[in-house]
């Protein structure tokens, strides 16, 4: 037996003798535990859950120990990953400062920024947003215009960020701000760790399509910030922030395996709501789009695992650009699909006469809408790979 | 690893390619076009590929294979889809070749299979009866007369039909026309009395023939497997057919793409090069991530052959859909963004544009292969 086997034996054993039988149900929004001041578990063996989790540096498997992690590697987090979803354990911990802010401070933080922030985070005791879109600066993310001025011993902080994901529950925020404004774009921006309790910060919900809140407007009058929140250097925020979107649309593209809802298959929807006939499905536009829609998840997943082969092996290819642009399409396409499959059962909004599943497709349906757009568009993500992966000219010149 | 390349396969590509686009390029087929090659392609260049031991490939040692698997098969095949080299690869050393090891009793074994390893001896396998693959829709009886077997029928799009040595015919020695029980699997002689070959011109240019049989006698040692029960063989012989075929489709699409993205980067007008411009770059992009996932899906499927067939009818059909579809896309959109030129026979694309259609329909077209997914994942 090789070694990787023994480890899985070993996380299996581990995950059975430790993970409470509460914790291995399907999981709603509301019991998610993101940490954070405000932040609190749904239950006893949720708290149980996170903190043996924790105890053994498997919530981020593979960051150093001395930070909380378990220093292991790739191959091994997979591993745990695996395991916990073969048990259906919940995962312990939601949040930014563990998929996106965790891994760049490791890259690029400070060795007291590194201590300050990563235990913290893993330890669940604040909760991050990400401060990166203004209402003037959305695919054309280098246009941003929230600036931090140097007064010397401090920054001084004005403007607005949009599309905090649940800014009025988080404690801090890292930032995109212009500290160069005379500089091209990309160049005068930088990375800045912000206090959301500083003064003069104030956060709005915004009410979107699917009738929930879920993201914040932020606005920053004359906030003073320490130098020392500054992430890498100075005008080199980019850089920073481009790793970071690496990881946030790597989220997106697993975001729709691991739906916290209860959104049934498509095609366990068929069964429920559709007329077969003679074991086919009577609806040829509908059995027809379906079993595209099935082909494409298909694909969707082995190309997942081939990336993942190609990264064990230390090859690459171009596979990992375009699973943002391929992943969150094919999400948008499953809610239309359940939507047309639930007939007008799909286009109940709340209140009597629909299940509580079929009001969370609807909600989810309108949810997806977003997903093309958050993250970096569709179009942008076809943008990206025309440039890096296909090498064509810039668009408007040479 | 199953969807990256290993070293040795690595090394096969490598010298594919290096062979083909010395041996065989897309200028061998539109030779063979005009000078309408009596064999529809170069049995010099089949001896050569014989030599490096590509139409045994898939075989065992035991019977003078090189062993390499579908996922060796497959860096050869992607090549070829580059070059749109014309061969029995497909038809022989993977079609006829797959019949005989998968359904073949030891003497057939013994007696073919080293002349097909050695691309001596070509097959080709008789099954259409109508303008769509409806491989359980045989109609061509084969009626027992003592020994013997008597065998009546017509056949269409036979694949190499008209060069191959051996015929494997379709044919139903029971039950009714949909069945799939009462089909027998029948090794034929070309030459036999009441076989007519009568060869096709397809726009690919390749070789397909119609076949017909009228009253043709074949003793009881020409069936592969169990009379009545060819549908065990034929089945997963064509799902190995697909695969092979995807992969020929993923080299075409890949060539075609790589020719129209380079043509993007040199054409000018409006005084920029076109590939700046924006309604271009993201139909190009589209394709890239479609071939993407055709990518990893053909992979799979060659995977799967060789490690678990179980999984083959349900891999073979994605991969077949998926490769239909992206062939389609990229042939079109490659004639679209040359422009003018692109309807030209003098620029090679025009080659691509065919082949795929011809690709397309062969074991099976889109709606085929959705359909049978969809059965088998039970809606």
């Amino acid at each position: 037996m090789d070694s990787l086997e023994e480890f899985r034996n070993h996380v299996r054993e581990w995950l059975q003798d430790n993970c409470p039988e509460s914790q291995r149900q399907p999981i709603t929004p509301e019991e998610q535990y993101w940490g954070g001041r405000r932040g609190s578990f749904a239950s006893d063996d949720a708290k149980v859950w996170f903190e043996r989790m924790r105890d053994q540096g498997w919530i981020v498997p593979e960051w150093p120990v001395e930070y909380g992690g378990a220093g292991l590697g790739e191959r091994e987090a997979k591993v745990i990953k695996e395991e916990m979803k073969s048990l259906r354990a919940r995962l312990p911990l939601y949040g930014l400062g563990i998929w996106m802010l965790g891994p760049a401070l490791l890259e690029y933080g400070s060795g007291a920024q590194k201590e300050q922030h990563l235990r913290a985070i893993v330890n669940g005791e604040l909760r991050w947003a990400q401060g990166y879109s203004e209402p003037g600066a959305g695919s054309d993310l280098a246009s941003l215009q929230c600036k931090a001025e140097d007064m010397g011993d401090h920054f001084l902080v004005n403007g607005s960020k949009i599309w905090t994901t649940a800014g009025d529950r988080c404690d801090w925020i890292f930032c995109l701000v212009r500290t160069d404004p005379t500089a091209k774009k990309q160049e005068g921006i930088s990375f800045l760790l912000i206090d959301l309790d500083d003064p003069g910060i104030s956060v709005t919900p915004i009410e979107l399509i699917n009738g929930e809140s879920e993201f914040c407007q932020t606005f920053f009058d004359n906030v003073k910030v320490p130098k020392d929140n500054l992430v890498g250097e100075l005008n080199k925020g980019w850089s920073v922030a481009k790793a970071l979107l690496v990881h946030e649309r790597k989220l997106m593209a697993e975001l729709g395996s691991d739906s916290p809802r209860q959104v049934v298959a498509p095609n366990a929807a068929a069964r429920e709501y559709l007329d077969f006939d003679s074991g086919r499905i009577s609806d040829a536009q509908l059995r027809s789009d379906l079993v595209e829609y099935d082909m494409d998840m298909h694909a969707i997943g082995l190309t997942h695992f081939r990336t993942f082969e190609e990264r064990q092996a230390g090859t690459r290819s171009a596979a990992p650009l375009v699973m943002k642009y391929v992943g969150t399409e094919a999400e948008k396409t499953k809610s239309e699909l359940l939507l047309a499959i639930m007939g007008s059962q799909g286009l109940g909004w709340e209140g009597d006469g629909f299940s509580e599943q079929e009001i969370d497709t609807v909600r989810l349906w309108a949810t997806s809408k977003a997903m093309t757009i958050a993250g970096g568009s569709s179009e942008i993500q076809l943008n990206v790979i025309a440039k890096t992966i296909l090498g064509l000219p810039q668009i408007g010149g040479s | 690893m199953a969807l990256v390349l290993n070293e040795e396969q690595r090394l096969l590509q490598d010298t594919s390619r290096e062979f083909l686009n010395s041996h065989a390029p897309v200028a061998g087929l539109r030779a063979l076009r005009d000078t309408a090659d009596s064999v529809g392609y170069s049995t010099e260049l089949w001896r050569q590929m014989a030599e490096l031991g590509w139409a045994s490939i898939i075989l065992p040692e035991e019977y003078g294979g090189l062993d390499f698997g579908f996922t060796g098969l497959g860096v050869v095949m992607e090549e070829t889809g580059r070059t749109l080299t014309a061969s029995p690869l497909l038809a022989s050393a993977v079609i006829g070749a797959s019949a005989i090891l998968l359904g073949g009793n030891t003497a057939q074994k013994q007696t073919l299979l080293p002349s097909i390893a050695a691309g001596e001896m070509t097959l080709a396998l008789a099954l259409e009866e109508s303008h769509h693959h409806r491989p359980n829709r045989i109609a061509t009886r084969a009626q027992a007369d003592g020994d013997d077997f008597i065998i009546s029928g017509s056949k269409t799009f036979v694949l190499d039909g008209h060069s191959a040595d051996r015929l494997i015919v379709v044919a139903r020695t029971d039950g009714e026309t949909r069945d799939t029980s009462g089909i027998t699997l029948l090794l034929v002689e070309p030459d036999s009395e009441g076989v007519r070959r009568q060869r096709t011109t397809l726009m690919d240019s390749r070789n397909a023939a119609n076949i017909t049989f009228d009253r043709v006698r074949v003793s009881r040692d020409a069936i592969i497997g169990n009379p009545g029960q060819g549908w065990a063989v034929l089945e997963p012989t064509l799902d190995r057919a697909r695969v092979a075929l995807s992969a020929e489709m993923l080299g075409s699409a890949l060539e075609a793409f790589e020719r129209t993205v380079a043509y993007l980067k040199e054409r000018e007008q409006f005084g920029v090069k076109i590939g700046s411009f924006q309604a271009l770059q993201h139909r190009a992009a589209h394709m890239q991530s479609r071939i993407e996932l055709c990518r990893s899906v053909v992979l799979q499927a060659l995977t799967t052959v060789d490690e678990s067939p179980e999984q083959l009818p349900l891999l073979a059909s994605l991969a077949k859909a998926q490769l239909n579809e992206l062939i389609k896309l990229v042939s079109n959109e490659a004639v679209q963004m040359h422009g003018g030129i692109g309807v030209t026979d003098d620029l090679e694309i025009g080659f691509f544009l065919k082949r795929a259609r011809a690709t397309m329909q062969a074991f099976g077209d889109t709606g085929f292969h959705k359909d049978r997914y969809a059965t088998l994942c039970g809606y």
